[in-house]
């Protein structure tokens, strides 16, 4: 086999409750199987050197960077993105604590912030700011200064506790897409 | 950044991927929670042709206790350690490196094994496996083959490992009443690698004295140092004694071959292994006081 020519894999893997099947290069990561796949382009690639967590998204319930991940290894996983959050037109406790709080300036890490902390609330759903910061950390933001993210998150998880939902959204009949 | 194309295997048994080593060699590198080995492919640092992925292998995820030591497979991932209650209770010294290796969402995916493996001078896991005197358990061609920490890092990204060894378990001697150890990381910001870290384990007796002393640092040479000078020191002298500490501390000291980077100059990291070490000392000791077991 000659350079540059790899054998391809099918995969399947399934994003907010959709299943989407595709032969791909191995070599291929989980981000652009999610923004080239399957076309869903709220999630973001920042650093590309698994430092600033814009491309987190949540992998059977626990937040990956997916710049990290390739597709391959993805194979037959649940995949949760910023695009999965809102409900029948109504945000996310977490996507409204961060408009509330002004949780974002130019919003371009929000996406992966706003994975993390459903990760986080899926743990804890009373972290204390201190327990915040600590899951945030693998999370850059370069405008707010974390301060009216970690409100955000704060109101966020109020809010779930209040209304008794399951922060990691749950998704019914599968639907299934093409890659 | 895209890596550069590779031939992909997943094999669903060790035994398929030892011969999936044995047949392609050099050319392949091994797949556990990637996040080393991805962000280097994608840097193309390296360009390994033949990708064996590891993640679908059953029954290397664990942590338990058993036969006088804490066994935990190579594909445990970071975070199964930082939730174990046992090692939290137990194991301080395991679970504060653990707790401080990247950030919380690399330690969804990065593995115990992969760490161990990658033996990057700046990875935690290798000082504190050698201050625990720990062994790793390695099946090849020819079966099992058990290496002490102390030979298993060779050196920068060197192991002890041979062409078609995987690495199956890491075995740390178990949790003996009055032992205590501690992690003492010094970072320039939250999730950086170290600008240099002192793993202390010790064993007290019942006069208080020291009966087992571990000590290694991480990123202070080109791979993780133990410091066998300060441990011999320590051994069977009294913990409360001051003098000793300090003259381990300066034995860490001496044992550091740091150099300058962007995370520091030499003198400044030197000073460090001494300071590290010499606080890593009196926190591991201050737990074994206290711990029944």
């Amino acid at each position: 086999m000659g350079e540059g020519r790899k054998p391809l894999r099918r995969v399947s893997i399934t994003i907010n409750g959709k299943r989407y099947e595709a032969e791909v290069e191995p070599r291929m990561l989980l981000v652009h199987f999610i923004r080239e796949v399957a076309g869903l382009t709220g999630t973001h690639v920042g650093c590309d050197t698994t430092n600033c967590g814009a491309c987190t998204v949540l992998m059977n319930g626990r937040a990956v960077k997916s710049c990290t991940v390739f597709a391959v290894m993805a194979d037959g996983a649940e995949i949760v993105t910023v695009e999965g959050l809102e409900s029948d037109g109504k945000l996310h406790p977490v996507q409204e604590g961060f408009v509330e709080e002004h949780g974002l300036q130019c919003g371009f890490c929000t996406p992966g912030m706003l994975m993390t902390s459903v990760w986080l609330l899926s743990r804890n759903p009373d972290p204390s700011e201190e327990e915040i910061r600590r899951y945030i950390s693998g999370n850059l933001c370069r405008c707010t200064g974390y301060l009216n993210i970690v409100k955000a998150i704060r109101y966020a998880a109020r809010k779930i506790r209040e209304e008794g939902v399951s922060p990691i959204p749950r998704f019914t009949p599968e639907k299934q897409g093409r890659g | 950044m895209i890596p550069a194309p590779f031939e992909y295997y997943s094999p669903s048994s060790l035994e398929e991927a030892i011969e999936l080593l044995e047949r392609f060699g050099e050319d392949a590198k091994l797949l556990a929670g990637g996040q080393s080995l991805i962000p280097m492919m994608k840097l193309r640092i390296i360009e390994p042709k033949v990708i064996i992925d590891l993640n679908r292998v059953p029954g290397l995820s664990y942590i338990r206790e058993e036969g006088g030591f804490l066994r935990i497979g190579a594909l445990t991932r970071y975070y199964m350690v930082e939730e174990s209650d046992l090692v939290r209770r137990r194991y301080p010294l395991l679970y504060e490196a653990v707790s401080q290796i990247a950030d919380p969402v690399v330690r969804n995916m990065g593995t115990v094994g992969g760490n161990v493996c990658h033996s990057d001078p700046a990875n935690d896991l290798p000082a504190v496996m050698l201050a625990y005197g720990a062994e790793m358990v390695a099946v090849g061609p020819s079966g099992e083959r058990v290496i002490g920490a102390s030979e298993f890092f060779r050196g920068p990204y060197q192991t002890d490992l041979r062409p078609g060894e995987i690495l199956k378990e890491i075995r740390i001697p178990q949790a003996k009443p009055r032992s205590g150890g501690a992690y003492l990381k010094l970072e320039r910001r939250a999730g950086d690698f170290a600008i240099a870290a002192s793993a202390v384990q010790v064993v007290l007796d019942s006069s208080d004295r020291f009966e087992y002393v571990g000590i290694a640092l991480t990123s202070l040479g080109p791979t993780a140092i133990k410091v066998d000078a300060a441990e011999k020191v320590l051994l069977g002298r009294s913990s409360s004694n001051l003098s000793s500490i300090n003259e381990a501390a300066e034995l860490a000291y001496k044992a550091a071959e740091p150099v300058s980077d962007l995370r520091g100059p030499e003198w400044y990291k030197r000073e460090m292994a001494k300071v590290l070490t010499k606080r890593a000392l009196l926190k591991a000791v201050e737990r074994a006081r206290s711990f029944t077991g």
